[in-house]
Formats: structure tokens, sequence, C-alpha cells
């Protein structure tokens, strides 16, 4: 913000305050609170989700074609570097899936209290790693 | 002189209603089709595309994949707002995304009609 001419630099402390914004933190310096970092893996996980977008469309596409492109798209499904591919994006959906579930809450003003508000990220990231989890353990 | 950024306005209420309807449909649709997928004793060939035979199914999941374009556009649209600050640069992926989520939309129905 400019300073208004004729106010003597810095003798306002406000005003000092506020010629010094905005402030950019440095993100990898602060101690991120829980809710923010459930709210940037909320972002990276559905642009993630969006870039894989046409590998789903094409896997989808192939596993309905015929028998052959179905067993053909299993087989790749079953290698282990896809298979921990498979596990990151249901990570990612799952993890995706519950923050906005939290969204919906607070957007009904559940959960709006800080203590809430940390205990559901917490939540939000526990349920989503465990069902992860058990889809690993079924599809290994 | 009107200078307004390629961004516009106005559309933030129906988008912000829009993110959420079409999240509860995709939700609905994921309890669904988790539940059709753990009542499906062996899942080959036939039992796959016989679970998006139906009518119905097709219907339901083309409503499902049409909500995640749009919710995916929703998104893009606002990750591109906060970081991309070349106005160009953003129209053009903003053009992008949208070109690419109709191809996804007309592929979707290709693949569901085509069972």
């Amino acid at each position: 913000m400019r300073l208004r001419r004729g106010v003597k630099k810095n003798s306002n402390p406000l005003r000092l305050h506020m010629a010094t914004r905005p402030k950019y933190l440095n993100l990898l310096q602060i101690r991120m609170p829980v809710p923010a970092v459930v709210s940037i893996m909320h972002r990276v996980s559905g642009a993630a989700l969006f870039l894989v977008l046409p590998l789903l469309l094409a896997w989808w596409q192939c596993s309905l074609s015929s028998p052959d492109t179905f067993a053909a798209s299993k087989s790749f499904a079953a290698m282990p570097l896809v298979k921990i591919g498979i596990l990151l994006l249901v990570w990612g959906y799952l993890h995706h899936l519950c923050a906005g579930v939290r969204h919906l809450a607070s957007d009904i003003d559940l959960g709006t209290e800080l203590k809430s508000a940390r205990f559901s990220s917490w939540l939000v990231l526990a349920v989503s790693i465990v069902l992860t989890l058990l889809i690993g353990v079924r599809i290994w | 002189m009107v200078n307004r950024a390629v961004t516009g306005a106005h559309y933030g209420l129906r988008d912000w209603l829009a993110q959420r309807v079409t999240a509860v449909v995709m939700l609905l649709y994921t309890l669904l089709i988790v539940w059709l997928l753990l009542a499906t004793p062996v899942i080959d060939h036939d039992a796959w595309r016989g679970l998006f035979a139906p009518q119905w199914m097709k219907l339901a999941t083309l409503l499902c994949l049409l909500s995640l374009y749009f919710h995916a556009w929703v998104g893009m649209r606002n990750i591109f707002m906060d970081y991309i600050k070349h106005g160009g640069v953003r129209l053009a992926l903003y053009a992008l995304v949208i070109a690419a989520l109709i191809a996804y939309a007309g592929w979707s129905v290709q693949i569901l009609w085509s069972i």
C-alpha cells in the first residue's frame, strides 16, 4: 500500500503495519496447522485426479471392450508399480472425498470451532489412510 | 475505462453451489458402485460389462461423470486463478481444461453406449 503524501513516514504504527503488507509466508518455514495440511492435500489430490482422467477413461474403455482387452487391463493393473500408482490414486480420491464431506459439514456450521476443526482434520487424514490400507490389503 | 480481468464475476455463488451438488452426486455414486462391486462375487468380463449394461446404470454413471467434469472445471479454474498471474496464460489453460473436459464427456458417452 502506498503512503499518502504528507504523512510522515513511520509516524503511525498502524500505517507502518499497512505499508509492510502484504506478507508472503514461506510455507516451508512456518509450522502448518492440521487443517491447512488437509486443505493443501485436498487441492493437490484434486489436481492429480484431474490429470489422470484420460488414463482412467482409457483403462475403463479397455476393460469393457472385449474379454481379451479386459484380461490385458487386469494384468496391467496387477503390475506392482501400477498397483502402487492405483493405491496412491485411491488415497487421493478418498482424501478428497473425506475432506469434501468435512467441507459440507462446515457449510452447515458443523465443526467450525477451532478444536473440532482440528479434530475433524485429523479424522479426514486417518479415515482416508485407513480405508486406503484396507483396499490395499484387499487388492494385494 | 472498464478494465476487467478475464475471470469476470458474478458466478461465485452458482459455482459454489454446483461444486457441492456435484460432490454429493459423486459421493452417492461412489457408495452405489462400491456396494454393487462388493455384491459381485467374481468380477470377470461378463460381470464387469453387466454392471454397466442396464439403462439406469448407464444414466447414473453418465450423471456422475458429467458431475465430475463440471466439478473438475470449477476446481481447476480456482487453482489457476490462485497461481497463474498472467491473464493470457490463464485464459489458455482455461480453454485447454474446457476442451479436455468436453472431449472426456463425449468419450464417456461413447464408452457407456458401446456396452
